[in-house]
């Protein structure tokens, strides 16, 4: 199902450094602490699977990440540029996708948005307005911004959500993809994912 | 396209008269609504209508500003808009002030000619008129500049935000009645010269005041 060809479009052709540390980070909700004493360090290239059960705090380090939450502990230094995809979709629910989806074309400043809809399938679905999309269309429209976004470290919280096996295939090639040009991604996720690398955080190990 | 240009198209989109949303006539109806029912509250007396007609017509001002006050910054915090602008460095300050020069667009204006027939309906002269609508041109950036804060203020608080944010509103506008619906009877320069000083303000510090709330919200 994918095109090659329409694919390498995507990789940028200038390479801009990127990496992504975080040391002895700590997180606290309410009067929890959910974890401490967590590093990580990834370089261009390399993707991590963060696993953990539901309330571990997976999303909340993914905030952490992203600079939308302040650790309770610790830095986060990040170098080229980042992009999220949570459970919150920010389209418009009231336009066609075609049209909520080209808001952030023009912010992005992306020329070619065809590729990324062609790989996700989302072309026979433009015209749908975007609170009519199911589960798994939503995450795919969600996954299109960000292709289209051409930031270099993506943070995916569950991306697999309500994907079927043939666009979970999709999702798997487009992090192989985006890592093998030089990119970061880093993946939260209760589900199995074939990432590029196979490095793993368990998150509980790091429960308090 | 700059940040800007694309960000204000989105916003009058959604908020202008006519838009996809649709429901943004509501402020102008309402507004008129009131100018039209308040003759037959108050009874047909030409002199006492027109004595209070300006003052009738900043009340609607002012509750016309407080409908869309609700949908303004909440669905766009929670449907995650806020964290893909301020991962993409666009300042929530920035958001805001756009945020609030469509809210503007989207009210005042109108209201400011809806305020032509409104005039006609309580019988008011044409020196008053004058008073009015250079009044409300100076007070309305202000009754928005309000209505975004506590749109800002109120983001984090599912249901009830709609409510509080209309008795919110209310003191907090006072200043902005007393100088601009004030300056009817006193006929003084003074009072439209401080509504629009109030209005400044308001404006200059509304974007900072809002962008500190959403931040603040996230948190939470």
């Amino acid at each position: 199902m994918l095109a090659y060809n329409t694919v390498h479009a995507l990789t940028r052709p200038v390479m801009e450094p990127c990496r992504l540390v975080a040391t002895e980070l700590a997180c606290r909700r309410g009067d929890r602490v959910l974890f401490s004493g967590l590093s990580l360090a990834l370089e261009a290239g390399e993707a991590l699977h963060v696993t953990g059960p539901n309330g571990t705090g997976k999303s909340s380090l993914i905030r952490i990440l992203a600079r939308l939450l302040r650790p309770y502990a610790g830095q986060v230094e990040h170098q080229g540029s980042l992009a999220l995809v949570d459970e919150r979709l920010a389209l418009d629910e009231h336009l066609p996708l075609g049209r909520a989806l080209a808001f952030w074309q023009n912010l992005d400043g992306c020329r070619s948005p065809g590729a990324a809809l062609h790989m996700l399938q989302l072309e026979d679905l433009l015209e749908v307005p975007v609170r009519f999309l199911s589960t798994g269309q939503r995450k795919r429209a969600a996954l299109a911004r960000l292709l289209n976004g051409g930031r270099r470290i993506w943070l995916l919280d569950e991306p697999l959500n309500g994907l079927d096996s043939q666009a979970r295939g999709a999702v798997e090639a487009l992090l192989a993809l985006h890592c093998g040009g030089g990119g970061i991604a880093l993946v939260a996720s209760h589900q199995p994912i074939a990432l590029p690398g196979k490095q793993s955080l368990h998150l509980p190990d790091f429960a308090t | 396209m700059s940040v800007l240009a694309t960000l204000l198209r989105r916003d009058l989109a959604a908020l202008l008269p006519g838009s996809a949303r649709g429901n943004s006539l509501l402020p102008l109806l309402f507004f008129l609504a009131v100018a039209m029912l308040y003759p037959f509250a108050i009874g047909p007396e030409p002199q006492l209508l027109a004595a209070t007609g300006g003052g009738v017509i900043w009340v609607a001002a002012l509750l016309a500003a407080i409908l869309p006050l609700d949908r303004l910054l909440a669905t766009d915090v929670e449907n995650g808009f806020f964290d893909q602008w301020t991962l993409r460095g666009i300042a929530e300050e920035v958001v805001v002030a756009v945020r609030l020069l469509a809210h503007w667009l989207s009210f005042g204006p109108i209201i400011i000619a809806a305020a032509i027939p409104a005039s006609a309906l309580v019988g008011m002269d044409g020196e008053t008129l004058r008073i009015v609508l250079i009044g409300l041109l100076a007070g309305t950036p202000g009754l928005a500049a309000i209505g975004i804060i506590i749109a800002a203020v109120t983001v984090g608080l599912r249901g009830g935000g709609a409510a509080l944010s209309g008795l919110l509103m209310i003191p907090l506008a006072v200043p902005l009645l007393i100088f601009g619906a004030g300056s009817l009877s006193s006929g003084g320069e003074g009072g439209l010269a401080l509504t629009g000083a109030i209005s400044l303000v308001l404006v200059a510090i509304a974007p900072f005041a809002g962008g500190a709330a959403i931040r603040a919200a996230r948190e939470g």
